[in-house]
């Protein structure tokens, strides 16, 4: 049950990054400056602060939030949040950092030759992004995309702070009850490395997808 | 948002700066040296070695650091014999953890890093230094390694940040580095932006001498991509 919960969470979380990650590109890559220093303000701080600390501001600070606006309506006991949401939060925003960069590197090595050639003979600006780009920054992001999968499903370990029950936690409370630490914290890491690995099976698979016809040099 | 209460926050925080240089300083500089030995014996023709490495590589850096952490400083006090023997006074103490497990965390980081490095050495710097009758440690020690050093710098410099960042983790085995004085601040008060301000510039601000610093060992590595100082003095016409 406990790996299902650590699949779930790392899954939205990832989803949630992919979105951020291509909403954090765009606005990089923008024109507009305020954009742009927004995105890299972004970046900055996701990837810069340590994920144990966002963590902490998410769970924290949203019941923090919500006891505030419960206390402008005349409530004023504690309000438990629901640690799921907060925890996908935490690292579906850190995720998003680094998928922000993936994307980035992706649109920047397309050839620019390929866009200008598809504005040439007409193509509308959405057009150009779906028929020329999209398809070639799947491509591109892929192996990247990889990478920030794995570490948003290492990072799920750290939402067992926040008394989540996935992976960790449920070692932890078996630890616990049986002074066994050793064991369960093994069962976890063996877990995990099973999920990394499977992981990286598949995106070695999508890879191979994507660039059939690809010649790789 | 209470300005006096931020910069109050951030001055407790500091009180945690020294923990963390002494966490993360010596996990990276004999993390390091394991680093290297694992991209050597990665690298071995010997097929039962350089699996053996893998495995180790792949283990570190396929599960979370914080399973890693309490693996050590859970697991390993089950063993009496541990226990019993010398290695317990260290091994009792948080602390020591805390720098075994990112150690050994950080070196598999960094062989993949140091090998990949070694990888992109072009063959005829191998060459050249047979040619020279260099033996094969004079050659890793004055070709390979130096060049390899430079090419997996940049590389080396994210780990390094990405080490700042993972001392966080020690607060979870009761160390009181920075995070985990915000942690204790931020269940005395629940005043968690703020609290998250501080901190966060006193990391972002780590991260930004980390990265100047790996630029002006870059820059101070590579004086053969750099243009040759222009000469005051004009040359004496022949």
């Amino acid at each position: 049950m406990a790996t299902f919960m650590t699949i779930a969470i790392a899954t939205c979380a990832f989803f949630l990054g992919l979105i951020l990650g291509s909403l954090g590109a765009a606005s990089k890559l923008s024109r507009s400056p305020i954009l742009r220093l927004a995105g890299q303000v972004y970046t900055t701080i996701f990837r810069g602060v340590p994920d144990l600390l966002i963590i902490y501001l998410f769970y924290f600070g949203s019941s923090g939030m919500i006891m505030y606006i419960a206390g402008a309506f005349g409530y004023t006991g504690y309000v438990e949040v629901n640690a799921f949401l907060t925890g996908m939060a935490a690292v579906g925003i850190i995720s998003g950092a680094y998928s922000t960069e993936v994307f980035r590197g992706a649109v920047l090595v397309l050839p620019k030759g390929e866009i200008e050639a598809a504005k040439a003979i007409g193509m509308r600006p959405w057009l150009v992004f779906r028929r020329i780009m999209a398809p070639q920054i799947l491509r591109l992001a892929l192996p990247g995309l990889g990478n920030v999968w794995v570490s948003s499903l290492k990072e799920t370990a750290l939402i067992s702070v926040t008394g989540l029950v996935e992976i960790m936690r449920q070692s932890t409370i078996c630890a616990g009850s049986t002074k066994e630490p050793l064991l369960f914290y093994s069962i976890a890491a063996g877990l995990y490395l099973f999920l990394v690995s499977f992981s990286i099976r598949g995106f070695h698979w999508a890879e191979a997808l994507t660039s059939r016809g690809f010649r790789r040099n | 948002m209470d300005l006096v209460f931020i910069f109050k926050t951030f001055l407790a925080l500091l009180s945690g700066l020294p923990l963390l240089f002494k966490i993360v300083l010596p996990s990276l500089a004999v993390g390091f040296v394991i680093a290297i030995g694992l991209a050597l014996l990665r690298l071995s023709p010997n097929k039962i070695i350089s699996s053996a490495v893998f495995l180790y590589i792949y283990f570190f850096r396929s599960t979370p650091l914080l399973v890693q952490i309490f693996m050590v400083y859970y697991g390993l006090a089950q063993f009496v014999f541990i226990r019993e023997s010398f290695l317990w006074q260290y091994l009792r103490h948080p602390y020591w953890c805390a720098v075994l497990s990112m150690t050994l965390n950080t070196a598999a980081y960094a062989a993949e890093i140091i090998r990949g490095g070694i990888l992109s050495v072009p063959w005829g710097h191998y060459e050249a230094g047979r040619a020279l009758g260099m033996s094969k440690f004079l050659l890793l020690r004055r070709i390979v390694l130096p060049v390899a050093f430079r090419q997996a710098l940049p590389a080396y410099g994210s780990e390094i940040i990405l080490m700042v960042k993972a001392t966080s983790l020690a607060s979870t085995i009761t160390l009181m580095e920075v995070t985990g004085i915000a942690h204790k601040i931020i269940s005395d008060n629940f005043r968690v932006i703020e609290v998250f301000v501080a901190a966060g510039a006193i990391y972002l601000f780590l991260n930004y001498l980390v990265t100047r610093g790996v630029h002006r060992v870059e820059y101070l590595l590579s004086p053969h991509l750099r243009e040759a100082p222009q000469s005051t003095v004009s040359p004496k016409p022949l």
